[in-house]
């Protein structure tokens, strides 16, 4: 086995270290952590208040499921806007962190430069595991993206959202109708799974009583195998592979039909630019379909609850006027930010923010922090219903690489609040959620309520 | 300042007077002119201020930058006279212009 590169803290490192000079071994070595007395969310955030910046990994799963990385966010963009985190360099090779707005807009919109292919380690901090790389069309440049993008585009055109409203109304009524009254229950599982598993169910043409396979392989996908209670590295593998097979059976199904169904996988497969895909391919294709479609949509639906009870004010202000829906999904989307990063490679040296980086560099933008800078939104650290041009956030990204489905989730979100405000005066929030261990899905587990009899 | 016309989707007509130097985006959402939302603020970085420019009127826009190209090129209902409204800045060489709105903002 080829030995580590050198990375113990003697010289500081100012860049990624390259991907041919990285030996990837498995299990990763042990993270560095602070020594504190405890890792409670009080003792993280005292931490991270005071910590020098180049001694946190912010990557570390710790600060998201305690929620206490904003913080460090906010130092990052008063004192070192564009900052490099060497720690911890022996697991993820070294990363920049882009935390203004400013900043994230400058690289979203240079695609040139700042690539998002799979083969460079993809669109997430951690790359791709190499030995199971997954090519999909968000983790592509032009010109592939484009084409292939545009294959799956239809599915969300505004003649398929307006016939999806009366589907997505029908659904949402039967399952708020069927929540119990009086008695605690997890919104995640009987409201925000269900809805956007039954959604990605109608997208793909998958057979409704197997949706909550679709939530499994979602979780999956994104799910750091280190976490313990996790699948392994080849267990998650081995559960994709499957996922692969059962819509191989679809796809063959559908390809040979004369007239394409409107579904996501006939669309894949009767599009020249996706009909020869290899199996990984169509696999990577439907793990950014799924994710999309799913994690994204699921966390804001109990986001949106946990912060209207977190303001009762706002609570307020929306039993008075339903007409504040429309400016409450944007807000509740920024506010979550239900991915809280992409990450890019640099193609090419560049200069950012007056940081030189270099080419193979590791660039995270972190929507999460952008959607709370100063500089760009006015009191980002508060949750306002009526926040004048509440639309302006990233949390859909920017450039060639935006969200393809931020109208279909904008919907979704619409329908249920209008469906919630009809039927409950209030929804109670009794305890706080169990949130994700994940620095790139910002979610929730679970989150417990109580609809008063 | 420049008299814009914007016309919806569904034939509704907006006149509305923009100064020099704003964005045609900025001057749908600064007069409430719907379905042109911006969101990203004027960095043709979303497309969800697309309209079509009425012929007569595309040589005096300017040219596109390869951003914006790139953006319309995934946008719906891209046309030969797309444009981002974020990317036209009113000017008196633009009196009397007429854009429209596509069916949707993606």
């Amino acid at each position: 086995m080829a030995t580590q590169p050198n990375l113990t803290a003697d010289k500081a490192m100012k860049h990624t270290v390259p991907r041919e000079d990285f030996q990837m071994v498995w299990p990763l070595p042990p993270r560095h952590r602070p020594n504190l007395k405890d890792y409670s969310a009080a003792s993280l955030a005292a931490y991270l208040a005071t910590a020098p910046l180049d001694e946190v990994d912010i990557a570390d799963p710790m600060y998201w499921e305690t929620d206490t990385h904003w913080t460090y966010f906010k130092r990052l963009r008063d004192e070192s806007p564009i900052h490099f985190t060497g720690l911890n360099a022996n697991r993820h090779r070294g990363y920049w962190s882009v935390t203004r707005w400013a900043d994230v807009m400058a690289v979203d919109t240079n695609h040139q430069v700042f690539s998002s292919d799979a083969h460079l380690g993809g669109i997430t901090l951690f790359d791709m595991d190499q030995d199971f790389i997954m090519p999909m069309f968000i983790a592509m440049d032009q010109p592939k993206h484009d084409v292939q993008r545009r294959a799956v585009n239809p599915i969300v055109s505004g003649q398929n959202l307006a016939d999806f409203e009366t589907l997505i109304r029908a659904r949402t009524q039967e399952v708020l109708d069927g929540l119990p009254r009086g008695e605690v229950f997890d919104w995640v599982d009987r409201v925000s799974i269900e809805l956007t598993s039954r959604m990605l169910a109608t997208l793909f043409d998958f057979p409704q009583e197997h949706r909550r396979k679709l939530t499994y392989w979602s979780d999956i996908a994104t799910a750091d195998p280190e976490v313990p209670g996790n699948l392994q590295k080849d267990e998650r593998q081995g559960v994709l592979m499957g996922m692969l097979q059962e819509f191989m059976g679809l796809w063959n199904e559908r390809v040979n039909l004369a007239e394409p169904k409107g579904d996501l996988i006939s669309m894949l497969a009767h599009n020249p630019a996706t009909r020869y895909m290899p199996p990984m391919e169509f696999m990577g294709n439907l793990v950014l379909l799924i994710v999309g479609g799913n994690d994204t949509t699921r966390n804001s639906i109990t986001g949106g609850l946990k912060f209207l009870n977190d303001n009762p004010a706002e609570y307020q202000k929306l039993r008075e006027n339903p007409a504040l829906i429309e400016s409450l999904v944007s807000e509740i989307i920024r506010y979550q930010t239900p991915l809280a990063h992409m990450r890019r490679t640099a193609l090419e040296d560049t200069i950012l923010g007056g940081q030189h980086i270099r080419k193979g560099d590791k660039v995270v933008m972190w929507y999460v922090s952008g959607n709370r800078d100063e500089r760009a939104i006015e009191n980002p650290d508060a949750f306002i219903i009526d926040r004048p041009r509440a639309r302006q956030h990233m949390s859909f990204g920017f450039g060639i690489h935006r969200c393809v489905g931020n109208r279909l989730a904008e919907l979704q979100l619409k329908i249920l609040w209008e469906e919630i405000m009809k039927r409950f005066d209030n929804i109670e929030v009794v305890a706080e959620p169990e949130r994700v261990p994940s620095a790139f899905v910002k979610g929730y587990k679970s989150l417990m309520v109580r609809i008063p009899a | 300042m420049a008299k814009i016309t914007y016309i919806e989707f569904n034939g509704a007509e907006h006149v509305v007077n923009v100064s020099d130097g704003i964005s045609l985006m900025e001057g749908a959402l600064g007069n409430g002119v719907p379905g042109i939302d911006g969101d990203c603020g004027g960095n043709a970085a979303c497309a969800t201020c697309h309209v079509y420019i009425d012929p007569a009127w595309v040589p005096k826009t300017g040219t596109m930058t390869d951003m914006e190209a790139d953006m319309l090129d995934l946008a719906d209902g891209r046309q030969d006279n797309s444009r981002l409204a974020c990317q036209i800045h009113a000017s008196a060489a633009l009196d009397g212009l007429v854009v429209r709105m596509p069916e949707t903002q993606h």
